[in-house]
């Protein structure tokens, strides 16, 4: 058995991308609170060390130092596993995205993605969907009208608007003519240029569905707060809501990664053949860009009411995706036939 | 369904709000640093009482008890007494011997700086009024003449 390419190197890697994300989690956060201030025309955090730097820690040790309480009206097994449910998905969605080229380490050519897998979207659909169960489980299991109507809310909402992105993805992937996301990034056969255009013409579409699916503002029903306190965290502290907290910042991560992978090229950009090391810049300036697009959305957009959200969906977004792929199928059989 | 027009105008708004967010995020921040950065009051902002003294030392105050009568809510205790030719308080025949705020029952009105005849009694820009206990709410007659400067910076009316 070659122990160093099927569990070390992948091991290694895992704990760093996981570490990567945690803290890519913490200082989103406070990446998110100093911009959102700075589009209202305030500091924003700026109490603990230089430009609020420590904001984030300070998060950290008081959501784990609080009292770990259980309410005495839910489903206790449930109400425990739910905030589990939801992370664990958050985390594994980005071990199939390329964050760079092969890097050479003393003597060995490392791919840098943790899992190079040939059904690399479906992985991340899918797992983005067993994503919506813990939110089900927590608003559930939590035994309190707020909470379900939350979570009913979001399975709606997420199974809804991953009809519009799937078919979206469905049209990517006949320019790109595969499902492993390394190839979509490099491909064995180049993709013209007109083609990458009209890709990038589905962005802004994709883009509300990106939104729709991490729940983020303009679309944070699962969380409204005029209406359902805080929807499915409700009942959750401590910890358990630095999980579910987390869940919504790593699928912002997730979401962006695919994203910069399959409209904006992945890592690439230029000198990353000579200097591979770029790569994982690159690829963390793209996602960086796109969360700052997220939070941009969040601070200019109200939110719609709920009926409209999924009217939106339905009646627009998903016939116009639809019209796309056909349009899309056509013109890639054209090209290949001619 | 959505016609054309709505996905227009729709475009068109969200565009719109997104330019205004941009315009924001490009604007100084209006925040001001309040303990550590002063606060702009206008002139006639009135906070703290003081008691203001002439150039040579002597107290405006001659004990009249007018800002006393003046005052809506009775926050004001004076006690007047006769100056000791040598060794003047104030230029007049009296002075205040004991002059108290009391901050709690204090509305802020003014009356007593319209009242009082010398403009002897003002009210300050000095806003920082908490104190730990109730007793501090009582300003004394030493407290009314040695204010602290205020943390603040005057602007244009």
């Amino acid at each position: 058995m070659d122990w160093l390419n099927l569990i070390i190197l992948p091991g290694i890697k895992s704990i760093v991308l996981v570490l990567a994300l945690l803290g890519g989690f913490a200082y989103l956060t406070w990446v998110e609170r100093k911009l959102i201030g700075r589009f209202q025309m305030r500091i924003g955090p700026n109490r603990a060390w230089p430009f609020g730097l420590g904001h984030p820690i300070a998060d950290a040790l008081k959501m784990v130092f609080k009292e770990e309480y259980v309410p005495s009206h839910v489903d206790k097994a449930l109400y425990i596993l739910a905030p589990a449910m939801a992370i664990v998905p958050a985390l594994v969605m980005f071990a199939v995205i390329p964050v760079g080229p092969q890097l050479n380490l003393f003597g060995k050519e490392i791919p840098l993605v943790v899992a190079n897998v040939n059904i690399g979207v479906l992985w991340v659909l899918a797992i983005s969907s067993v994503g919506v169960y813990g939110i089900i489980l927590g608003g559930w299991a939590s035994n309190n009208k707020y909470s379900l109507l939350g979570a009913l809310r979001t399975s709606a909402q997420m199974l809804s608007y991953e009809l519009p992105m799937g078919v979206l993805l469905i049209a990517a992937l006949l320019i790109f003519g595969s499902l492993n996301l390394n190839e979509i990034v490099t491909p064995t056969i180049p993709v013209p240029w007109y083609m990458r255009a009209w890709l990038l013409l589905a962005f802004p579409f994709y883009f509300i569905t990106m939104l729709a699916e991490t729940s983020r503002k303009p679309f944070d029903f699962p969380e409204t707060e005029n209406e359902l306190v805080a929807g499915f965290q409700t009942e959750y502290g401590g910890i358990k809501f630095a999980l579910f907290y987390m869940t919504e910042y790593l699928h912002i991560l997730a979401a962006s990664g695919l994203a910069v992978t399959l409209f904006f090229g992945g890592w690439r950009g230029p000198f990353v053949e000579q200097i591979p090391i770029l790569g994982p810049l690159y690829f963390v300036g793209k996602i960086l860009a796109l969360v700052f697009l997220f939070i941009w959305a969040s601070a200019s957009v109200p939110r719609p009411r709920y009926d409209q959200l999924l009217n939106f969906c339905w009646t627009f977004l998903f016939p116009l995706s639809l019209v796309y792929m056909v349009i899309t199928a056509i013109v890639v059989v054209m090209t290949q036939s001619g | 369904m959505y016609s054309v027009r709505d996905v227009f105008q729709g475009t068109k708004e969200i565009a719109g709000s997104m330019a205004i967010t941009l315009k924001a995020l490009l604007t100084p921040p209006l925040t001001v640093e309040y303990p550590e950065q002063p606060i702009a009051v206008y002139p006639r902002f009135r906070a703290r009482h003081e008691l203001r003294l002439y150039e040579n030392g002597l107290e405006r105050c001659i004990g009249c008890c007018l800002c006393e009568a003046a005052c809506p809510t009775g926050a004001i205790h004076v006690e007047a007494a006769e100056n000791d030719p040598a060794h003047p308080h104030s230029p007049g025949e009296r002075y205040a011997k004991v002059y108290e705020v009391n901050l709690m029952r204090c509305v802020f009105c003014g009356d007593c700086e319209t009242a009082c005849p010398v403009e002897a009694v003002v009210l300050g820009h000095d806003f920082e009024l908490a104190v730990y206990s109730r007793d501090g709410f009582l300003l004394t007659k030493e407290e009314l003449l040695h204010p602290k400067t205020p943390n603040v910076i005057v602007r244009a009316e």
